[in-house]
């Protein structure tokens, strides 16, 4: 990277800067600064209106509560799946990699469409069953978290796959010949190279989580006060002419997001050789 | 972020002999239960949407795909998909280019700036663009309920794809070739067609296929913005929420399934092309 610098200033090197900051500044940074400047109209009017109405606080309750169980779930998964992928071998390992990366391309309304044919309580395939055992899932909080679980699904993996093959099996291998157990050599030797590929991938989930809108709009019945996310609550107080609900809403969200790039950002300083 | 290189390139590259085992039993039963949640989660449900819209038979696919308003959804979903996609090719890899050989003040806040499209929720980011392109615009364009709405949401939420995948490559780039290829007299733009961009195709490929299938699928950040007005702003996503609201589950799953194939013949096709770009280089 000796050469990066010496490459000479040329009316281009410009041109090309003021294109990419002025593009990202009309798609990006402009319209996010409204969202903030109209939250904060009224002074803090709109976000006390937003905080003392039990729909909103419903909402956001129930959009954390279901934001953790899925990160919980998909961490779990993640991490197990991961070293499933990396470190053994098994008929059907690539098939299942490839599959793993489908969520990810699935229209959120496809998800809804897909879970609600599964688990809807009267024609679904698995759903009278279930319900019949008394669990219900579609239209209530285990199918928005599952909704919200398939979302993000491949996030944490796709961080922590990469590291895992980058680390090797060295060092576990030497940890399991000196008798340290599976759990063991897990939490001592694998858990602490994995840490910040995780950490990253939990944030990024957890944003994604915490946002998730069009498959939860159709598995969850949008029942306010009952079954009703933060995101669907965006969508109402706009539609019902409480802008000021809508946006007071909207800027927490896109706080949360912010504040976890921010984070994830700061974790991961590798990325960027120039250290500035 | 989540967007860089698949794992498949990265799994054969770095793959190493020895490095894998075989199933021990606590390990098989771990990829047990990890398959039974996966199937449960994503396979099984997915599989009921392909199943439900081959049950009616060709006559449900070909009455939905005749329904001139679901004709008209498809057919402006997979073409501002399309120019969406085309212009990320041409600035995400802009973007990506000043990310990794400029540097100025400020560039981490790009960085961050980048992101925040894929880490704000759907229906914020339509009530974000909305404040700047709705009907308050404090640049008096109103694009709200038109089919430009459909083109920027779209933009705005498939920014980081190419941008995320382009950037690494980038970085491990070997500035030397190009540099002896400039000794050799060649000029700016042959070096860049011979040597910079057919290392770029790939990771051009990967990005502009997550691009378009992003695309195709977006519904939250629509739902405020394009007013989903019937024959004109209305989008795939909107006609599977539509005939799902009617109860009509075999119709919402015959479109679902023909954006999958859309999608798919779009990652097929990228493919092949950036096959040819590597080769020509």
């Amino acid at each position: 990277m000796a050469s990066r610098r010496a490459q000479p200033r040329t009316a281009g090197t410009y041109g090309r800067r003021a294109l990419v900051i002025g593009y990202l500044f009309l798609l990006v940074i402009w319209p996010v600064a409204l969202v903030v400047q109209k939250t904060f109209e009224g002074g803090l009017d709109n976000l006390r209106t937003a905080l003392t109405d039990p729909v909103v606080t419903d909402a956001l309750q129930l959009t954390v509560v279901v934001a953790l169980w899925a990160v919980a779930i998909n961490t779990v998964f993640g991490v197990g799946i991961s070293l499933l992928l990396v470190r053994y071998e098994f008929p059907g390992r690539r098939v299942l990699s490839a599959l793993i990366d489908l969520p990810l391309s699935v229209s959120p309304v496809v998800v809804g469409l897909a879970l609600l044919l599964a688990y809807g309580g009267t024609n679904g395939t698995f759903g009278p069953a279930l319900e019949d055992a008394g669990l219900q899932i579609a239209f209530a909080t285990p199918g928005i978290v599952m909704a919200t679980a398939f979302v993000s699904l491949p996030l944490v993996i796709r961080e922590v796959v990469p590291v895992l093959h980058e680390i090797g099996t060295e060092q576990e291998q030497a940890a399991k010949s000196l008798g340290a157990g599976a759990w063991q050599t897990f939490r001592r030797i694998t858990l602490p190279s994995i840490k910040w590929a995780l950490v990253y991938g939990v944030v990024l989930s957890l944003a994604r989580s915490l946002g998730e809108f069009g498959a939860v709009k159709i598995i969850s019945g949008n029942v306010a006060q009952q079954t009703q996310t933060a995101t669907l609550v965006v969508e109402q107080k706009y539609q019902d002419f409480e802008q000021g609900s809508a946006y007071a809403t909207s800027f927490l969200l896109a706080l949360i997001a912010v504040a976890a790039l921010v984070v994830v950002t700061i974790l991961r300083p590798k990325d960027d050789p120039d250290g500035d | 972020m989540t967007v860089d290189t698949p794992l498949a390139p990265g799994t054969a590259r770095r793959r190493r002999a020895r490095s894998t085992t075989s199933l021990t039993r606590s390990s098989g039963l771990g990829l047990g239960v990890a398959l039974t949640w996966f199937s449960l989660l994503v396979l099984i449900p997915l599989a009921l949407v392909v199943i439900q819209s081959i049950d009616g038979g060709w006559e449900t696919f070909r009455q939905t795909l005749t329904n001139p308003q679901t004709a008209a959804a498809l057919r402006l979903t997979v073409t501002q998909a399309l120019v969406v996609t085309a212009i990320n090719v041409v600035m995400g890899t802009l973007i990506a280019w000043v990310l990794v050989r400029d540097d100025f003040p400020g560039k981490r806040l790009l960085e961050v700036v980048i992101d925040i499209p894929f880490a704000l929720p759907t229906i914020v980011a339509g009530l974000v663009l909305l404040s700047l392109y709705g009907p308050d615009s404090p640049l008096g364009v109103n694009v709200a309920n038109t089919e430009r709405s459909v083109f920027l949401a779209l933009l705005f939420v498939t920014l980081p794809f190419v941008v995320r995948t382009v950037q690494p490559v980038l970085m491990e780039l070997d500035r030397d070739v190009e540099e002896a290829a400039a000794s050799l007299g060649a000029s700016r733009f042959t070096t860049l067609r011979r040597i910079i961009l057919p290392s770029l195709a790939p990771a051009i490929t990967a990005g502009a296929a997550l691009s378009f299938a992003r695309g195709i699928s977006e519904y939250g950040s629509l739902v405020l913005l394009s007013g989903n007005l019937p024959l004109k702003t209305e989008v795939a996503s909107v006609r599977i929420l539509t005939y799902i609201e009617n109860g009509n589950e075999a119709a919402a799953a015959s479109v679902a399934t023909i954006l999958l194939l859309v999608a798919l013949a779009a990652i097929v096709l990228l493919q092949v092309l950036s096959s040819w770009v590597a080769r020509r280089g």
